[in-house]
C-alpha cells in the first residue's frame, strides 16, 4: 500500500530508552497486572475449597487460611447429616425435565423460524427477539398465580414444563445456526425424499452439533443454578434444589459459624459447572458471543 | 389456474401453503410458550396492578390507579428505589469499564492470555447462591478473608455487610466479581477489528495509549452500548445477591426493588401492589434504555455512517 509507506517516513523521535527495553518493561508489567487480577479472580473460589477441607474447631479459631491438617470432615457432615443427595436428586430431575423439553422445543421452533416462509414470520421473530429485553420481574406474579390455581407449587412443573415450550434466546441462537447451512443440503435432501422431519433430525441436527451443545449446557446451566424458582415453587423441604439447600442452610440459626460445611455444600455445587466448563468451554463462550453480535 | 384481476395480486400455491403451515406447526409450542409464559404474564401484570388482590382471600378487585399512588406514598418506596439507583449508577459503569479493560489487556491471542482468560470468566458460572455465601463468609467483618487481607496492609476493614453504609458497595463488588459475560463479549468484538488498523498506526508511530483512545474505543462503542444497556436490564433487578446475604437489611440498606416486589406478592400476598411496583420498574427500565440509546447517537460509532 502506497500511502503506508508515506506515513512511515514520519515516524521515529528519538527515545531515550531504547524501545525493545521499554516494550519488555510494559509487558512485563501487564503480565503482572493480570496476574494479579487472575489471583483475585480465583481468589473466593480458593478460600471456598480452603475453608470447606478446615475442621470445625479450625474454622472457630478462624486464624489461618490454609486447613492443617486437611480433612473431609465438612464432605462427610454434608453427605450424611444433611439431605445432600436428595437436593442433588432433586436437581438433576429439574435440570433433565428442562433439558429435554429446550431440546426439543428450541429445535424444532428454530428450524420452523430457520427453514419455512410463512405470513408474519419476521415479526413473530421480531417480538420473540424483543421479548428478551423485557425484565423478569414483571413476569412473576401473574406466572405465580398462573401455577398457584394449576395447582402446581410444590411440583417440579413450573420448573420443567416452560422450558418445553422454547426460550427466545435459544430460538435465536439455534436459528442462526440452521440459517447458515447450504441451500443444497436441503435440496438434495429433499430429492432423495426425506420429509421435513426426517430432514431435521439425520441432515440438519448431526450438522448443527455445536449449536445444540451450546443451548444444552446453557439450559442445563439455569436449572442447575436457578435459585428463584425453586425459591418461590418449592415449600416442602423433601423437594429442595441444591441451590435451596444451600440457602436453606445459611439461613438456619446455627449459634456457630459452621463456615466449612457451607463451603462443602458450594463447593459440591460449583464442582459439576466447573467440570462441564472444563470440557465444553468452546460452547459456553460461543453462545455468549453469538448474544452479543446482534449488538 | 383463472387469471382474474380482481383478487389478491399474490395467491398462495399450494406448495407454498403447505410450506407455511408445516413451518407453523414447528413453532406452534414456541407461539404457546411465547403467548403463555412471556406476554400473558406481562400483559396480565399490568391488569393486575389496577387491582387490590389477596390470591388467599378473593378475587381481583378493580381500584384504578390507587395501588400507584400507594406506591408514591410509601417512604419504603422511595428507600427502594434510591437502593436500586445507587446500585445502578455504580454498577453498570464500573462493570462495563473493567470488562472493556480487562478484556483489552488480554485480547492478544497467546497460551498466557487464554489462561488469564479463563480466569477473569471462571466466577461468572458459579452459581448465584454460591457465589453468595461465598462472599458472605469472605465479608464477614471479623474472620472473613477480605478484613483479614486489609489487616495485614495495615487498614481496618469495614463491617461491609452488616454496616449500613458498606452493604451497598459489598453487594456491588459481589456482582462486579461475575462480569465474565460482558467480558467474553467485548473479547469478541475485539477480535472483529482488523488487524490493518492497528499495523497501520503502528506505521505511523502511534503510542499504545494513542491506538487504544483512536481506534480500539471508536471501533468498540457499539459493544460499550450493548453491554450497558443489557448491563442495566440486570442492574435494575438486582436480587438474589443482596436476599441471599443480607435479606435486604442492614436498616434496609440493600431493600432493592426487587426485593420490595417479592415482599409485597409473597410475603404480604399483595399481588395487586406487587405487580405495580413491578410496572413502575419496568418502566424505569425502559425510560433508561430509551434515554441512553438516545444519546447513542452522540457517541456510539458506526463505521463511518454515524
Amino acid at each position: 500500500m502506497s500511502h503506508r509507506s508515506q506515513l512511515a517516513i514520519h515516524r521515529g523521535h528519538p527515545l531515550v530508552m531504547p524501545k525493545y527495553l521499554m516494550h519488555w518493561i510494559l509487558a512485563a508489567l501487564l503480565h503482572l497486572i493480570l496476574i494479579g487480577i487472575s489471583a483475585m479472580a480465583l481468589l473466593p473460589l480458593i478460600y471456598m475449597l480452603l475453608t470447606s477441607l478446615q475442621s470445625l474447631s479450625q474454622v472457630l479459631k478462624g486464624a489461618q487460611l490454609l486447613p492443617d491438617p486437611p480433612t473431609l470432615e465438612a464432605y462427610s457432615f454434608v453427605l450424611t447429616r444433611i439431605p445432600f443427595l436428595v437436593y442433588l436428586k432433586n436437581t438433576l430431575v429439574i435440570t433433565l425435565g428442562a433439558l429435554m423439553g429446550a431440546f426439543i422445543s428450541n429445535t424444532l421452533g428454530a428450524y420452523g423460524f430457520a427453514r419455512f416462509r410463512f405470513p408474519g414470520r419476521e415479526i413473530i421473530f421480531g417480538a420473540l427477539l424483543s421479548s428478551m429485553m423485557l425484565p423478569g420481574v414483571v413476569r412473576l406474579v401473574p406466572t405465580y398465580i398462573l401455577f398457584l390455581k394449576l395447582g402446581w407449587i410444590n411440583t417440579f412443573l413450573p420448573l420443567i414444563i416452560p422450558a418445553w415450550f422454547g426460550s427466545p434466546f435459544f430460538v435465536f441462537l439455534l436459528r442462526q445456526f440452521f440459517r447458515g447451512l447450504p441451500e443444497d443440503l436441503f435440496d438434495a435432501a429433499k430429492i432423495d425424499g426425506c420429509n421435513e422431519l426426517r430432514t431435521l433430525f439425520y441432515i440438519v441436527m448431526p450438522l448443527a452439533k455445536p449449536a445444540l451443545a451450546t443451548m444444552l449446557i446453557f439450559s442445563a446451566q439455569g436449572s442447575w443454578n436457578d435459585f428463584m424458582g425453586p425459591l418461590l415453587y418449592l415449600k416442602n423441604a423433601k423437594l429442595r434444589t441444591l441451590a435451596l439447600g444451600l440457602y436453606a442452610f445459611r439461613s438456619e440459626p446455627q449459634g456457630i459459624p459452621s463456615w466449612n460445611n457451607l463451603m462443602a455444600i458450594a463447593v459440591l455445587m460449583v464442582l459439576p459447572v466447573l467440570i462441564l466448563f472444563a470440557l465444553f468451554q468452546r460452547y459456553f463462550i460461543e453462545g455468549i458471543t453469538i448474544s452479543g453480535i446482534k449488538g | 389456474m383463472p387469471i382474474a384481476i380482481n383478487r389478491r395480486p399474490r395467491r398462495w400455491s399450494r406448495m407454498q401453503r403447505r410450506e407455511a403451515l408445516i413451518g407453523l406447526a414447528f413453532i406452534t409450542p414456541v407461539i404457546l410458550g411465547f403467548l403463555v409464559f412471556n406476554i400473558g404474564p406481562i400483559v396480565a401484570s399490568l391488569i393486575l396492578s389496577f387491582t387490590d388482590y389477596n390470591i388467599l382471600s378473593r378475587s381481583p378487585k378493580w381500584i384504578g390507579l390507587a395501588n400507584y399512588y400507594k406506591a408514591f406514598s410509601e417512604p419504603l418506596f422511595y428507600k427502594s428505589l434510591g437502593n436500586t439507583l445507587y446500585y445502578t449508577i455504580f454498577r453498570i459503569p464500573l462493570s462495563v469499564i473493567l470488562a472493556f479493560v480487562l478484556a483489552t489487556m488480554v485480547k492478544k491471542t497467546s497460551v498466557v492470555s487464554i489462561a488469564y482468560r479463563t480466569a477473569i470468566y471462571i466466577p461468572s458460572i458459579v452459581p448465584s447462591v454460591a457465589a453468595a455465601v461465598v462472599w458472605l463468609v469472605i465479608l464477614n467483618p471479623q474472620a472473613g478473608l477480605l478484613n483479614r487481607l486489609l489487616e495485614l496492609v495495615g487498614l481496618q476493614g469495614p463491617g461491609w455487610l452488616t454496616s449500613p453504609t458498606w452493604a451497598k458497595p459489598a453487594i456491588i463488588l459481589m456482582n462486579l466479581w461475575q462480569i465474565g459475560g460482558s467480558f467474553v463479549i467485548f473479547l469478541a468484538g475485539l477480535q472483529e477489528i482488523p488487524t490493518e488498523y492497528y499495523e497501520a498506526a503502528k506505521v505511523d508511530g502511534a503510542s499504545t495509549w494513542d491506538t487504544f483512545w483512536r481506534i480500539t474505543v471508536p471501533l468498540m462503542t457499539p459493544t460499550i452500548l450493548f453491554n450497558g444497556v443489557i448491563e442495566s436490564i440486570y442492574a435494575f433487578q438486582v436480587f438474589e445477591a443482596a436476599f441471599i446475604t443480607t435479606g435486604g437489611g442492614p436498616l434496609r440498606a440493600t431493600y432493592f426493588m426487587a426485593l420490595y416486589i417479592y415482599d409485597n406478592a409473597f410475603k404480604f400476598l399483595q399481588m395487586g401492589f406487587a405487580s405495580a411496583i413491578a410496572w413502575l420498574m419496568f418502566v424505569l427500565i425502559l425510560a433508561f434504555t430509551i434515554g441512553v440509546l438516545r444519546t447513542s447517537r452522540h457517541w456510539v460509532y458506526y463505521g463511518g455512517e454515524r
